[in-house]
């Protein structure tokens, strides 16, 4: 059962009445989140846990319209943050709040301390983005793949043979090529996971690691949790 | 937070009912301010085309919870406030905006969202430097906007609260909630209360008398005047000559 929500929660919705789990797995592109959210839900589903799993732009609501928007790279970072914030909240109430009351496991691939990354080093304010994700419900356990910024630019090339323009954080990159700047991109936003871990009580995972060998320690974690 | 930080421009809200008849008196505002010849510009709640798409799906679907429309309204908001108002405020311009972040705080509080939450989620806009609340008696707005039995929308009328199923009584409600909200907001924001039931040219008056005292007005003239200002020019340039007109037609 989720521990509550962080700040002003939801109108309407207390927390005592979920009585699922809510599990994160936070990590950059290529560090091998969506690949474990897989195969944990399997793992999960394989031993008869009802699962769910919501990520970042997938809300009914705005999702398709918050990637349009990114493709244009016209809005400011601040309104990305709010708009992004829509999208979390409708799958928060839509999907997360429904299935956790019926008793379900969620798997949430990417979770609020993304965005509060993201937001942190294009100048957001910390107060502000905590009061805005106030909303949010405290997991009940999250899982941060740290990967080296060499090895997820080795990764992501080799899967897609281009750097993505956001996770090289082109929109605010400074002098050199795309390269220098993921690296660079993606060290700012391992500073800021560092600086949430023992505020919001993550658990690092070294993800440089095979596949199955971090799987074997999040499976492991995640069944104690379900005892 | 950015509220009250030094910028050159300055920023004006009108807020009130539906049928409190602000716009028109906004309206009236700007014209004044332009044919004076001032940097003057106008902007409306909920105007801009980026995120209006999403915001428009969600209504006719009716997808959006408290939250979800408060959020979706401030992203909106964002979009406006980032690329229009804080620029024009830059470049040392006056700003008529009708209607404000004081909309969400009454809308959104009436539909539940944590009051707390809604004053930190538009923290980053900037406080007008005048606010003017057009106080009208429920009945009297209920019946400007209801008269031609409009077809009211969804949400305009508040039909997600649950109020009532007939829209007409459930808009009623719904306003008589929008309205305590705003009280309460007034004394809270130092908002400058209009009598809205007064005639239209005496309400105009107070107001560009407000603006006149307390707005320095000769720092906001385009260095190149507007080009039919002097030509237009038939004695309603200041309160006083104003006041005089509408006295004359009231003896």
């Amino acid at each position: 059962m989720p521990r509550g929500f962080y700040r002003s929660g939801l109108p309407g919705t207390g927390a005592e009445e979920l009585r699922g789990k809510l599990i994160v797995v936070e990590g950059a592109d290529g560090s091998g989140r969506s690949t474990q959210v897989q195969m944990l839900r399997d793992a999960l589903e394989r031993s008869g846990h009802a699962t769910v799993d919501v990520g970042l732009k997938r809300s009914r609501l705005v999702g398709r319209e918050l990637d349009g928007a990114m493709q244009g790279n016209i809005l400011s970072p601040r309104t990305l943050t709010l708009f992004y914030a829509t999208d979390f909240a409708d799958q928060l109430e839509n999907r997360i709040v429904p299935a956790l009351k019926a008793g379900f496991v969620v798997l949430a691939d990417r979770y609020i301390y993304t965005l509060m990354a993201r937001a942190l080093v294009r100048g957001g304010q910390r107060e502000w983005l905590q009061e805005v994700y106030g909303i949010a419900l405290v997991p009940d356990a999250v899982f941060y793949l740290g990967v080296t910024p060499r090895l997820l630019a080795e990764r992501n090339l080799r899967r897609n043979s281009v750097l993505d323009y956001w996770e090289a954080g082109m929109d605010i990159r400074r002098s050199g090529g795309m390269y220098e700047n993921f690296i660079r991109y993606q060290r700012l936003i391992q500073r800021e996971f560092r600086a949430m871990e023992s505020l919001y009580d993550f658990e690092t995972v070294n993800g440089n690691r095979a596949p199955k060998i971090i799987f074997r320690e999040l499976i492991g974690k995640i069944e104690l949790l379900l005892k | 937070m950015t509220a009250r930080s030094p910028i050159p421009g300055k920023l004006i809200a009108v807020e009130g009912l539906d049928g409190s008849g602000k716009s028109t008196q906004i309206y009236l505002l700007k014209r004044w301010l332009e044919l004076r010849g001032y940097k003057v510009f106008f902007t409306e709640w909920n105007s801009s085309t980026i995120v209006r798409q999403a915001t428009r799906k969600g209504k006719k679907r009716q997808l959006l919870t408290p939250t979800t429309f408060s959020l979706i309204h401030c992203t909106d908001f964002a979009d406006r406030y980032d690329r229009t108002i804080l620029p024009l405020l830059n470049t040392g311009a006056i700003v008529l905006a009708d209607r404000y972040i004081y909309t969400a705080f009454a809308r959104d509080a009436v539909r539940g969202c944590n009051r707390d939450w809604l004053r930190s989620l538009y923290s980053y806009a900037r406080r007008p430097d005048l606010t003017f609340y057009f106080k009208v008696p429920l009945d009297v707005a209920l019946g400007r906007i209801l008269e031609g039995r409009p077809q009211l929308k969804y949400h305009e009328a508040g039909m997600d609260l649950n109020l009532s199923t007939d829209p007409y009584e459930s808009f009623r409600l719904f306003q008589g909630m929008i309205q305590e909200e705003y009280e309460r907001l007034t004394g809270e924001f130092d908002f400058m209360v209009v009598d809205a039931t007064a005639a239209p040219e005496q309400q105009q008056l107070d107001v560009r008398r407000v603006v006149e005292e307390r707005i320095e007005l000769g720092n906001y003239r385009w260095r190149i005047p507007a080009p039919y200002a002097a030509a237009l020019d038939f004695g309603y340039w200041n309160a006083r000559d104003m006041q005089s007109k509408v006295d004359d037609r009231n003896a």
